[in-house]
């Protein structure tokens, strides 16, 4: 963090380049010297006591003045001698085998989502796939769907929304209070629970629609924090941040049900040993259904006209507003579509969990859809979707590896990095690849033939 | 009455805290143009220097003056918080000028994320209370029972804000260095054709709005005498909504607005409910951004093509 950057390096003199690094030390130093070196913690008394770490300090001072040094002596000059060269012309192969890439990663990335819950049945048992369908592919699929939810809005029309979650929270609430007390289905609420977060998706883009980027963001953010204060403080209807509980599982299309004790119960039907992994396989294959639906229905609106005007605003809201493109539609719209899927994906989690709290919907929660969004590349749905297997899949792995326990001690806890690494990602991918992992972003609309932009061109994020 | 005042007082004195963070947002943003989001998260930081200082200091160094340890912590905050957001300034902010518009604020989110999980991994993830200093009051009016007090701590609030804010009143509006940051504010690239050095101007309004987050911080620590790694976020909201209420831009407009939240939330939990002062905060910065985006003291901005 504290390894200072100057944009014109010290022209590669290795004294330069030592003194910098040296420079940086000191600052590291400063800044990790107390907030790491001096921990403070309660004992019996319930007093602050100080221990110190110095051996962790040191290290992490070692690593600035090493990671410093060496970013001036050989990354930037490299970095800077690739960008001096010109890049030679891709080969015909090369070009071929790219476009090969591109048109078989999709259809191979379906069929193998759509057989992995079989691959994991086969191989690990009913029991044994329960683990990696659930905390997997459950939960990696419903960021997916969240990123791509947000992708319309932020990717496409290119509107920061930091208040997202806001919109999953109305989709979870509304599956919740309503099949709780009335006993909806779940098939009945989730076109509803849609509905409501599409409307309080107008309600809040309304008022935001004139402002611009920076502010939007700022806005959404405090609708989102709004919603959640509600959320807790509306106790006669929510119940609070004690949340509500006992929600119903999804049944079969109402053919056969889930829950134990009911008579078309799925295991007792087929006479199958009891097992929750049913359930898990059959929420498996809704998500991804719903995630899909997301996808297709975001591909198919790209080739409509309120696509093109997103995409066009995204490039340049005044150009956009000069050629007579309705920019309050336009705008309404996309938060209306993104606020849709967040809502499915909103009762799809309350179904899934069996019970909401407003500590599901925190600031945090949409931090890390927008951080999947950007880190995919804003406007690629293939990068969102590997962002989210990347940095959701990545954090839940990371509870799985006992090994980092050897090694960092026994009350290691490798949950707590999983934001810190989040954060970190967002500002290197902002500094390095601005435009995300998959930048390269096809083109719409194209005369004569199709040619690659330069992200120079565009000015995204402007509106 | 006496509620009434009870309530102006700590109005004041929360409104000066969220009026001593404003002042680095509207800072940078009036400089470089940029929501500082991880500006909430330094004032957190700086609290939790400040604990660990005021600890060292007390229990470790067996400092018996309080006040002598509590100046000694502030100015120690100060110079390392100063330091911490130069460091920040230069490795997320700084390669960004330039960039498309959205990437400061995205990497200032990512910013305001690691900091504030650095300190939940650094410093473990509960609250970290502080025996209680200065806890002297002063009974200003007495009426059935209930008494208009206000507190030692208050008073120390008061007189470091307003010495605080003269000085950097001063240095703004009398120094080279203030003048080279008002030129920075007007036109950059003009600034930088009449030979001020614009990164070092830009480097120094971080470090100096993060001094003023410290001395926040360090008087946060002492009023509540506890401090949280999530403590960043909701002050730094509100800190943000007294700097756009303001007028965004406007160094007197900061104070005025961070005074404003600051009544406005006392008097709010006072007369109304405690339960949704924080819905009134964020209700105030959304009806401000959409209704009145320039502020009370503010510049309206001109679109340019």
């Amino acid at each position: 963090m504290a390894a200072a950057k100057t944009t014109s390096g010290p022209g590669g003199s290795i004294a330069g380049a030592a003194r910098d690094a040296i420079l940086a030390g000191v600052v590291a130093l400063g800044i990790f010297g107390p907030l790491v070196g001096l921990k403070t913690e309660q004992n019996m008394q319930n007093e602050l006591v100080i221990t110190t770490r110095w051996g962790l300090v040191a290290i992490i001072v070692g690593i600035v003045i090493a990671g410093r040094f060496l970013l001036t002596t050989t990354i930037w000059p490299a970095m800077t001698r690739n960008k001096m060269r010109d890049k030679p012309a891709a080969t015909a192969g090369e070009i071929a085998f790219r476009a090969r890439l591109a048109r078989w990663f999709a259809p191979t990335g379906l069929v193998f989502l759509f057989i992995y819950p079989a691959l994991m049945v086969y191989f690990l048992g009913f029991q044994g796939s329960l683990k990696w369908v659930d905390n997997f592919g459950i939960q990696i699929l419903i960021y997916v769907m969240l990123g791509w939810g947000l992708n319309i809005v932020v990717g496409l029309a290119g509107l920061l929304d930091l208040g997202y979650v806001a919109f999953y929270a109305v989709g979870a609430y509304s599956y919740a209070l309503l099949a709780t007390h009335f006993g909806l289905s779940f098939w009945l609420l989730l076109p509803l629970a849609g509905t409501l977060a599409a409307l309080w998706g107008i309600m809040l883009g309304f008022p935001v629609l004139r402002l611009r980027g920076d502010y939007l963001a700022i806005v959404t953010l405090a609708f989102g924090e709004i919603i959640r204060l509600v959320l807790i403080n509306f106790r006669e209807l929510t119940n609070g941040s004690a949340g509500i509980s006992s929600i119903p599982k999804i049944t079969f299309f109402g053919i056969y049900s889930f829950e134990l004790s009911a008579p078309n119960n799925f295991a007792k039907v087929f006479d199958l040993p009891m097992s929750s992994a049913y359930y898990k396989i059959f929420l498996y294959y809704l998500i991804l259904l719903l995630a899909l639906l997301t996808a297709f229905v975001t591909l198919r609106l790209r080739k409509l006209p309120v696509g093109r005007a997103w995409e066009a605003l995204r490039e340049d809201e005044i150009a956009c507003r000069s050629l007579g493109i309705n920019t309050t539609n336009t705008k309404l719209t996309a938060f209306a579509l993104g606020a849709m899927f967040g809502g499915f994906a909103g009762s799809f989690f309350a179904a899934r969990q069996g019970f909401v709290s407003p500590e599901s919907f925190t600031f945090m929660e949409s931090a890390v859809i927008v951080a999947i969004v950007v880190l995919g590349g804003m406007g690629s749905m293939i990068g969102v979707a590997l962002a989210a297997v990347a940095m959701i899949g990545g954090t839940e792995l990371l509870r799985e590896l006992d090994f980092l326990k050897a090694v960092f001690g026994e009350g290691f806890d490798p949950d707590q990095f999983r934001m810190l690494i989040f954060g970190l990602a967002m500002v290197l991918v902002m500094i390095w690849k601005p435009r995300g992992f998959v930048s390269a972003r096809e083109p719409t609309v194209f005369l004569n033939e199709r040619k690659s932009i330069s992200g120079s061109f565009v000015k995204e994020g402007h509106g | 009455m006496e509620i009434f005042l009870q309530q102006l007082i700590n109005g004041i004195t929360l409104g000066s805290i969220y009026g001593l963070i404003a002042i680095g947002y509207t800072m940078v943003f009036g400089i470089i143009g940029m929501v500082n989001f991880a500006h909430g998260d330094v004032f957190m930081v700086s609290a939790f220097i400040a604990m660990i200082f005021f600890l060292l200091f007390t229990t470790v160094l067996g400092v018996s003056s309080v006040i002598m340890a509590l100046i000694a912590v502030m100015i120690i905050a100060m110079v390392l918080t100063g330091l911490l957001n130069w460091a920040i300034e230069r490795v997320a902010y700084r390669p960004l000028r330039g960039s498309f518009r959205l990437a400061p604020l995205i990497s200032a989110i990512g910013m305001s994320i690691v900091l504030s999980n650095f300190i939940q991994v650094a410093q473990g993830p509960r609250n970290k209370p502080l025996p209680p200093v200065l806890s002297g009051t002063i009974t200003l009016m007495e009426r059935n029972n209930f008494a208009a007090t206000i507190s030692y701590k208050q008073i120390m609030i008061w007189v470091v804000t307003a010495v605080l804010l003269a000085g950097f009143w001063y240095v703004v509006q009398k120094t080279p260095l203030g003048r080279a940051q008002r030129a920075c504010e007007q036109d950059r690239k003009m600034a930088a054709l009449l030979g001020v050095n614009v990164d070092r101007t830009i480097s120094l309004t971080f470090v100096m709005g993060a001094a003023l987050a410290a001395v926040a911080g360090t008087l946060y620590l002492t009023y509540y005498g506890v401090v949280n790694f999530s403590d960043g976020f909701t002050p730094g909201v509100k800190a943000f909504t007294a700097a756009v209420l303001g007028g965004i831009g406007s160094l007197p407009g900061a104070v005025l607005g961070g005074l404003l939240i600051g009544l406005i939330e006392t008097f709010w939990s006072g007369y109304f409910s405690i339960d949704y002062k924080d819905v009134a905060a964020f209700s105030i910065l959304a009806i401000v951004l959409i209704f009145m985006p320039q502020g009370l003291l503010g510049r309206p901005e001109v679109e340019k093509v």
